[in-house]
Parts: C-alpha cells; sequence; structure tokens
C-alpha cells in the first residue's frame, strides 16, 4: 500500500514537473492573444498549434475554417486600431510597412511581428521568426522540415525534365484578353514555379506583378500557360469559356499543343503553410508524367 | 484664359463664310497625317517583326508568330487608339463649343465618372458576362456612362425649356465627385486585386486583343460622328451665347440637345472601349484651333482626325519606350498634354 501511494507521489512529482519544464519552455504562450493581420501568417500560427490564441484577424482571413468567427480587425490600409487594442493583444502581426500601426502599438505597449513578404526562402524564416514569437521553436521547426521535405520531393520528381517556359497568369478580364497580369521574375509565385518544374517567361522583368501586351506574350511564346484563380466558383462549361479565350493566340505553342490551364484556389496564391501543396498542384499539371 | 475664350467667341462672326477649299486642304492635310501615323504605328513595336513573313502566305496563320502580333496585337491596338482619339477629341470640340467653356473636356459632365463607376462594380462584383458584343467590364461602363449623362440631361432641361450650360457644368462636376465617392467605397469594399485592376482600367488602355471590341463600339462612335456632321454651324453660333445664336436663326434647344447627346455618346463610347484616356479631349482641340482657326466647320473633323494620329502616336510610345514593360497610355497622354497645355496657356496669355 506504502510501496503503491509513494509510486502515485513520484508519478504526481513527475508530471508536475513536465508542465514546469512546459511551462517555461513556453512561457508565453500561456493565455497569450494574438491579432493578426496577415492571412498567411494567421495560417502559419494555427499550423503551429497557436490557432486558440488567435483572438482577431484581418478582413481578408478565411482560412482556416475556424478564423471566420473571429473578430475582424481591418486590414493592410485600414487597421482598425480601436478594435485591435480592444482585443487585449499580447502580439499583434502587422506588414512592415504598416509603420504607425507598428508606432501605435509600440505606444501601448504591445509586441508586434512585422512582417515583410519576400520570395519562398522567406516563408521558411517568417515561420521560424513567428514560432520563436509564440513559443513554439520546436513546432515551427518541424513544420519548416516536413514543408522543406515536401518542396525536396517535388523537385526530385521534375528533376531532369525539360523546364517548361510558362506564363503565370493571375489576373484577366473575364472573357477577353484584357487585363492581363502575370508573374514576373520576384516572389514566391516564381520560386514555386522553379520548383514545379517550369521557368517563368517574365523571369526577366525583376517585379511580382507585369502586365503584358498581348505582342509579348505572342512574343515569349511560353509552353505553358497557367492561370491561377482565387475564386472556385466557375462551373465547368465556364472554365471550358475562359480557357478558349486564349485560341485567338494561336501561335503560342502552349495553345497550339492545348497545354492552357485554368487552377483553382486560394491556397496557390498564399505564401504560407500550403506552399508545398500549391507547388505540387503545379507541378503535377505541368509535368503529369513524373507522378505517375 | 481669356485669350482662349475669346478665340471660340470669334467663330460667330464666320459662321456661315464658304470655306470648301480650306475644308479640303485641312481634312486632307490632317488626314494624311492619321493616315501615315496609322499605316506606321503597326511596323514598330516592342518586337522586330518581319513584314515578308506576316504576308507570307505559305505559312499558316496558326503558325505565323510576325502574322499574329501584326493582326492579332499591333492592328486592332492602333484602330482601338485611332477610334477613341477621334471620338474623344470630336467630343471635346463639341463640349467646349457648346459649354462656352475653353476648360471643359468629354470627362466634363460626368460621363466618365459614371462609366468609371460602371467598370468598378463590374470588377468588383466579378460581372463575367458578355452582353450582346460587350463583355461585362466594356458594357457596364457604358450603362454608368448613359445614367450619368441622363441624369446631368434631366437636370438641365428641368424647367422645359432650353438647357443651362450653368446647369449642365455644375450638376455635371457635382456628378463628378459624387461618383467619384461612390467609386472610392466600391474600391474600399473591394479586395486588393479588384482595386489594382480598376485602378489600372482608371490609366487608359489600348491592347484590345481582337478586333471584336472595337466592332462593338464602332456603331456607337459612327453615330455619334452621323450627329457631329449636323453641328458645327450652330456650334459657331452657340459659341458666342445662346441668345445671339437665337437671334441667327438657330433653334438652340435642339442645337444643345444634339451636341450634347452627340458628345456624350462619342465619349461613352471611347471610355468603354479605352477606358478614361485624358487630355485628348483638350489638348487636341487647342492645338487645332492654335492652326487652323476658330470655325466648327474645320476644327471639328481636323480634331477628330488629328486626335486619332496624336492618341495612336502616344500608344505606340507607351507600348516600346520600357518594352517589355508597358506605360498606361492615359500616363503618357497626360504627362505629354498637361506640360503643352500649360506651354499653350502661357503663350497665348
Amino acid at each position: 500500500m506504502a510501496a503503491h501511494t509513494t509510486g502515485v507521489t513520484r508519478l504526481a512529482v513527475v508530471l508536475v514537473a513536465v508542465l514546469c519544464v512546459a511551462g517555461v519552455a513556453r512561457p508565453r504562450a500561456q493565455g497569450m492573444r494574438i491579432v493578426s493581420l496577415v492571412p498567411a501568417l494567421t495560417e502559419m500560427l494555427f499550423a503551429l498549434g497557436a490557432g486558440p490564441h488567435v483572438v482577431g484577424v484581418s478582413n481578408f482571413d478565411d482560412y482556416p475554417p475556424a478564423v471566420t468567427s473571429l473578430p475582424r480587425v481591418g486590414a493592410l490600409l485600414d487597421p482598425n486600431m480601436e478594435r485591435i487594442l480592444s482585443l487585449r493583444p499580447d502580439l499583434v502581426i502587422v506588414y512592415g510597412s504598416q509603420t504607425d500601426a507598428q508606432q501605435q502599438l509600440e505606444r501601448a505597449k504591445i509586441r508586434t511581428y512585422n512582417y515583410r513578404h519576400a520570395g519562398l526562402a522567406g516563408i521558411f524564416s517568417t515561420l521560424r521568426e513567428l514560432g520563436a514569437a509564440v513559443g513554439r521553436t520546436p513546432d515551427a521547426e518541424r513544420l519548416a522540415r516536413s514543408m522543406q521535405t515536401h518542396l525536396d520531393g517535388i523537385r526530385a520528381r521534375v528533376a531532369g525534365r525539360p523546364r517548361l517556359r510558362t506564363l503565370l497568369v493571375f489576373e484577366r478580364d473575364p472573357g477577353s484578353l484584357r487585363g492581363i497580369f502575370v508573374n514576373g521574375g520576384v516572389g514566391f509565385l516564381h520560386d514555386v514555379l522553379g520548383v514545379a518544374g517550369g521557368s517563368d517567361v517574365f523571369a526577366d522583368v525583376a517585379r511580382e506583378s507585369v502586365q503584358p501586351s498581348i505582342e509579348t506574350i505572342l512574343a515569349r511564346a511560353p509552353d505553358v500557360i497557367l492561370e491561377v484563380r482565387v475564386r472556385e466558383d466557375l462551373s465547368a462549361a465556364q472554365l471550358a469559356k475562359e480557357r478558349s479565350v486564349w485560341m485567338t493566340l494561336s501561335s503560342i505553342p502552349a495553345v497550339k499543343n492545348n497545354r492552357v490551364y485554368i487552377l483553382t484556389g486560394q491556397f496557390l496564391v498564399v505564401p504560407g503553410p500550403r506552399v508545398g501543396e500549391a507547388t505540387e498542384t503545379i507541378a503535377r499539371t505541368l509535368h503529369p508524367e513524373a507522378f505517375k | 484664359m481669356n485669350a482662349v475664350d475669346s478665340t471660340i467667341g470669334v467663330a460667330g462672326s464666320i459662321a456661315h463664310r464658304p470655306i470648301r477649299a480650306r475644308l479640303l486642304r485641312t481634312v486632307g492635310g490632317f488626314g494624311a497625317i492619321t493616315v501615315v501615323t496609322c499605316l506606321l504605328a503597326p511596323l514598330v513595336g516592342s518586337t522586330s517583326i518581319s513584314l515578308a513573313r506576316v504576308f507570307d502566305r505559305s505559312i499558316p496563320f496558326a503558325d505565323n508568330v510576325d502574322a499574329q502580333i501584326f493582326f492579332v496585337a499591333r492592328m486592332p491596338r492602333v484602330l482601338a487608339g485611332a477610334v477613341t482619339g477621334a471620338a474623344l477629341a470630336a467630343a471635346g470640340v463639341v463640349f467646349q463649343a457648346m459649354l462656352r467653356n475653353p476648360l471643359a473636356t468629354p470627362f466634363t459632365l460626368g460621363v466618365s465618372a459614371g462609366a468609371s463607376l460602371g467598370a468598378m462594380l463590374a470588377i468588383a462584383l466579378g460581372l463575367g458576362v458578355a452582353i450582346g458584343p460587350f463583355s461585362g467590364v466594356p458594357f457596364a461602363s457604358l450603362v454608368g456612362a448613359a445614367a450619368a449623362a441622363g441624369i446631368v440631361y434631366r437636370l438641365a432641361t428641368m424647367e422645359g425649356r432650353a438647357m443651362s450650360t450653368t446647369v449642365l457644368l455644375l450638376a455635371g462636376v457635382t456628378l463628378n465627385a459624387f461618383f467619384s465617392a461612390l467609386i472610392l467605397f466600391v474600391q474600399y469594399l473591394a479586395d486588393f486585386a479588384q482595386v489594382y485592376r480598376a485602378t489600372r482600367w482608371l490609366m487608359g488602355d489600348l491592347d484590345v486583343g481582337s478586333f471584336q471590341p472595337i466592332v462593338a463600339s464602332l456603331p456607337l462612335v459612327l453615330a455619334a460622328f452621323a450627329m457631329f456632321a449636323f453641328l458645327p454651324s450652330s456650334l459657331n453660333l452657340l459659341s458666342i451665347g445662346a441668345d445671339a445664336a437665337a437671334a441667327r436663326g438657330v433653334e438652340v434647344a435642339r442645337a444643345q440637345r444634339l451636341a450634347f447627346v452627340s458628345a456624350s455618346l462619342a465619349t461613352a463610347a471611347a471610355v468603354s472601349l479605352s477606358g478614361p484616356i485624358g487630355f485628348i479631349g483638350i489638348v487636341v482641340p487647342h492645338l487645332v484651333r492654335l492652326l487652323v482657326g476658330v470655325d466648327h466647320r474645320i476644327v471639328l473633323p481636323a480634331s477628330a482626325l488629328f486626335g486619332a494620329a496624336f492618341l495612336v502616336a502616344c500608344d505606340l510610345a507607351a507600348r516600346t519606350l520600357m518594352a517589355p514593360v508597358e506605360i498606361p497610355v492615359g500616363v503618357v497622354t497626360a504627362m505629354l498634354g498637361g506640360p503643352f497645355f500649360l506651354w499653350l496657356l502661357i503663350r497665348r496669355a
């Protein structure tokens, strides 16, 4: 009986010790309240298991579904400071360019994480920094490593295959070839395309977004045209109709060889934890034979 | 400003002088400039193409990159520039004479703000369906322009008499401000990509990508020009004042109505085709007046022709100067037009 009691006591001591150590390891996570103005970083917080600490999100957040019930506190151009403060946050995630908001929060003695958007490598460094800021460094490390493994796997599958010259379109007026915006030689989508076994036909333009003329698109003659759309509400018939808009430019190899694709889904354009899925979707589109 | 003002006013005294020879000479001259510009413009671009290959029948069109650049990219673009430039310049002439205001532009009376609101709504709501020959955004901008013109017209003719140019101007300016506020509100609610697209639309764009949008707008532009043909003599008289014009036998209300409807129609068609490209409607008419005098029988056709050539040339600069990136054509016309207009003011003052 005595021995048994000792065993229970010992177990309790161990448990308390474990809890203490865990508590020391993530001191700041205890009851931490986080407001995020950056959708990609909201996703990261949830992926790191810090979701329950998120008490407010931007007007544009809609992933994961849990965010839809959270208070909205504005966005890049119009952060609502009163609402943010009323949520009594310990940490506010803001864009690096929101200097006014940063100063206001600093005066209110609230910590900020200032996000700067930069390429695929930037996703990993942001993830690690964010993990440290919310006391979840090991989780961040684990997530970063699994994302890296995913990307490396994709890279290996498409290795040795021809790098398809790709026009990555992310805006176009419906039903016409006007208002076309494509990816340039900077930014995470440019990097994603590289991992997925494509090369950007506007890689020489050092901007994230380029509005090319139809003449330039004809002259650059891409092997593949890849349209990325956030909205997922188009029917199959509408998608077919949108694809057929490109048929006017029949001298482009992508059009000639029927390699015009429209991919839908918000995850394709968010520089966050789902970048692996986005890359794989694009890689499977560019090199379907590599995934057989 | 007074100097310019009086040049429009002088027109009354020469209203009915025979001008056949001068008209032929001037229209011939400006016509030649326009034709040469429109023929040369498709030969130049960000890519170098071989004319021999363009017209080489032995290569199927589907495989002929040079021919596609020439016929799919450049020709529609030049044509869109010509149609838009002619419509905006002519509409500018008509509005300036009718409102007796040298600062009037095709956009003064709210037509472009209405068109912009329509386009903004179409972009924000994702209106993608084609209506008749028009795709979503051009159609919505046409509807917006018609609504704006309708409201202004209704206000200015409220008391069942001839239009009050003062009311027209005030209503137009107010409507411009009101629609601009609505545009800002819609933009505020829209997401980033939509705001960016809408902002880009406001800068004007002639890269229409096929002849189809031009074919859709052309009937409206032609109808406007058919009405313009009846205007010049009454514009000469209207520009000295409604009372003086009435005393010389002009049916003022009818002439004003025709002027307002035709110029609004031309503006609406141009804006729905290419977006609100600024400065054409004010720089071209003044420049042409400087060259050919103030008789609207000459100024109107000459402005239309020169407007076409001017916009085609501006677009040539827009698509080549920073290639492969483009400069929005509205930015080019503003950068050329603004300083030029200031120079014109200083010179004449």
